[in-house]
């Protein structure tokens, strides 16, 4: 089961990975966006981990939840609602249960990522963050560490596709050849998350 | 590149300090970020609250005052501001006549104005919206996130604030700003690029020589790379391309936009070329504003918007406005 401390150690250590891997986010964000998403998401994920400390909600579905508005109120651009959409609604289906099962918070996160989806109008292939979440979603039931190699792959498969949706739209076919930062993004959420299933001895 | 700032992080925060130093007659909330005029809420008036990310002054924060916006949200540089901004914003000049909230056409933008319209909504502010979308750089298709506002904000933000100060209701002043973003169209071109302060480097690499033909506002590339053009070439390929999308044998209000970082010294020569142009398609010319309006940080280039204009438009478009960085009449 997973429970309250389980979810504030994966969103800190998504702060950290995200304080490590903003220079190559924004470096990512420059040839097809605006040079910017490392700092946004450090700016963001830094309030996240300060409000958790200051806070500590203590269910897992208060927790995303406050993480989630958290960022909508610190990061604007798209990130912003985007990810805190992705946390918020993930946190309200989980409700207010103070452990949930691993298969129960797969579940919730598909609601959350259904949510981005439908905010963003975006769908896999538009090069976006969501070529990261879906096949991490669907690898989440064999294992967390399943899951991290799939988002891993998902942002890497973006490389060669032409953007539909966001900034780097407006570049057409000139958006083919790079990375999705979107995508780089979300597969760090994935990475932190194995790392903190690791780390409490999960799998 | 040399930056005149202290550190990246407090570049907004230390010129909304500047701002406010420089213009007593705004309200600059530093803290929040947000800039109102000092006599809002005005009885009866319908407020116009617009934002976006920082890079682009004057815009937005600079067309603050009487005939123009009620606010502005400076969001992070080329980042848009937060919902809870423009809540606080609308909530400040609200008078009970309703808010309209201007929103350039892009994700971020319209994600966060979306939230906050909702937002202010639940606190019984009447909340319209309007979205600025004249750049012909762009295709407007499913596979692309529809054209970007860019030199269009300007009119629609002073024909709209004209509406509002002349104490018309909100969907009037929502009306005359969607007419005055349908009229307009815009094309950009970039000479060098941006640098931003979090990246403290040129946003892409574009070679001695070389122009990019399309861009936005962003430091983003356009849509395609050229050899260097002549003022007078550019300013063929810019009108023309404006005027495929808004044939107009109506009169025009020209924006002859500069970037940031190319002198009003060409942008005047560049504007005497874009007129030449449009004598010769037949386009006649109704009022013309040239200098650094809707900018890109310190990149180097020039953006066109027209904006095809009938009586109405044109007696909003000379009514007074006092701003930091647009003052006539008043």
């Amino acid at each position: 089961m997973l429970d309250a401390d389980f979810f504030r150690r994966w969103l800190t250590t998504a702060a950290a990975a995200v304080d490590r891997e903003a220079e190559r986010l924004t470096e990512l964000d420059s040839p097809i966006g605006d040079a910017d998403h490392g700092s946004n998401l450090q700016r963001g994920f830094t309030a996240v981990a300060a409000v958790l400390a200051k806070e500590t909600p203590d269910t897992p579905g208060a927790v995303l939840t406050l993480a989630g508005r958290q960022l909508i109120s610190t990061v604007g651009g798209a990130s912003g609602p985007l990810y805190g959409t992705l946390l918020r609604r993930t946190g309200k289906a989980l409700g207010d249960a103070a452990e949930v099962s691993e298969a129960e918070f797969a579940d919730a996160l598909r609601t959350g990522v259904d949510a981005v989806a439908a905010l963003g109008g975006a769908a896999p292939g538009d090069k976006t963050m969501l070529d990261a979440l879906v096949p991490a979603l669907d690898a989440l039931p064999t294992s967390f560490a399943a899951a991290r190699a799939a988002a891993h792959e998902g942002a890497l498969a973006t490389t060669p596709l032409q953007a539909r949706k966001g900034r780097a739209s407006y570049l057409g076919e000139r958006s083919i050849g790079h990375q999705d930062p979107g995508a780089t993004s979300s597969a760090l959420l994935f990475e932190a998350l194995a790392e903190t299933a690791e780390g409490t001895g999960r799998e | 590149m040399r930056m005149l700032i202290n550190v990246a992080e407090t570049v907004v925060a230390d010129a909304l300090r500047g701002m406010a130093a420089a213009h007593p007659e705004l309200r600059v909330d530093v803290e929040n970020r947000v800039i109102t005029r000092s006599d809002a809420p005005v009885a009866g008036k319908v407020a116009l609250v617009s934002g976006g990310g920082s890079g682009h002054e004057p815009l937005h924060g600079g067309f603050v005052g009487p005939g123009m916006l009620s606010a502005a949200c400076p969001g992070e540089v080329f980042t848009s501001p937060v919902p809870d901004q423009m809540v606080r914003a609308a909530a400040a000049v609200d008078s009970g006549a309703g808010v309209l909230f201007v929103i350039k056409n892009y994700t971020g933008d319209v994600l966060n104005f979306d939230m906050a319209a909702d937002l202010a909504e639940d606190e019984g502010i009447q909340v319209a919206k309007v979205l600025v979308n004249d750049d012909v750089a762009v295709t407007d298709s499913l596979y692309t996130a529809g054209r970007r506002g860019t030199g269009a904000t300007l009119f629609v933000e002073k024909l709209a604030g004209a509406a509002a100060e002349e104490g018309m209701p909100l969907e009037r002043v929502e009306a005359i700003a969607r007419k005055a973003n349908e009229n307009s169209r815009s094309f950009g071109v970039a000479l060098s690029a941006c640098s931003t302060p979090a990246k403290g480097s040129p946003t892409f690499d574009l070679p001695a020589g070389e122009l990019e033909l399309g861009v936005g506002i962003h430091g983003e590339p356009g849509r395609e790379r050229r050899a260097m053009m002549t003022s007078r070439e550019i300013a063929d390929f810019a009108v023309d391309a404006v005027l495929e999308d808004l044939d107009s044998h109506d009169p025009v209000l020209v924006l002859v936009n500069g970037m940031g970082a190319t002198p009003l010294l060409e942008l005047y020569g560049f504007n005497a070329e874009v007129h030449r142009v449009l004598g010769e398609r037949g386009v006649p010319v109704a009022r013309t504003l040239v200098g650094d309006y809707v900018t890109s940080l310190d990149m180097a280039g020039t953006s066109v918007t027209l904006c095809r204009v009938d009586e109405e438009l044109l007696r909003l478009w000379d009514a007074p406005v006092r701003t930091a960085g647009l003052r006539w009449g008043m």
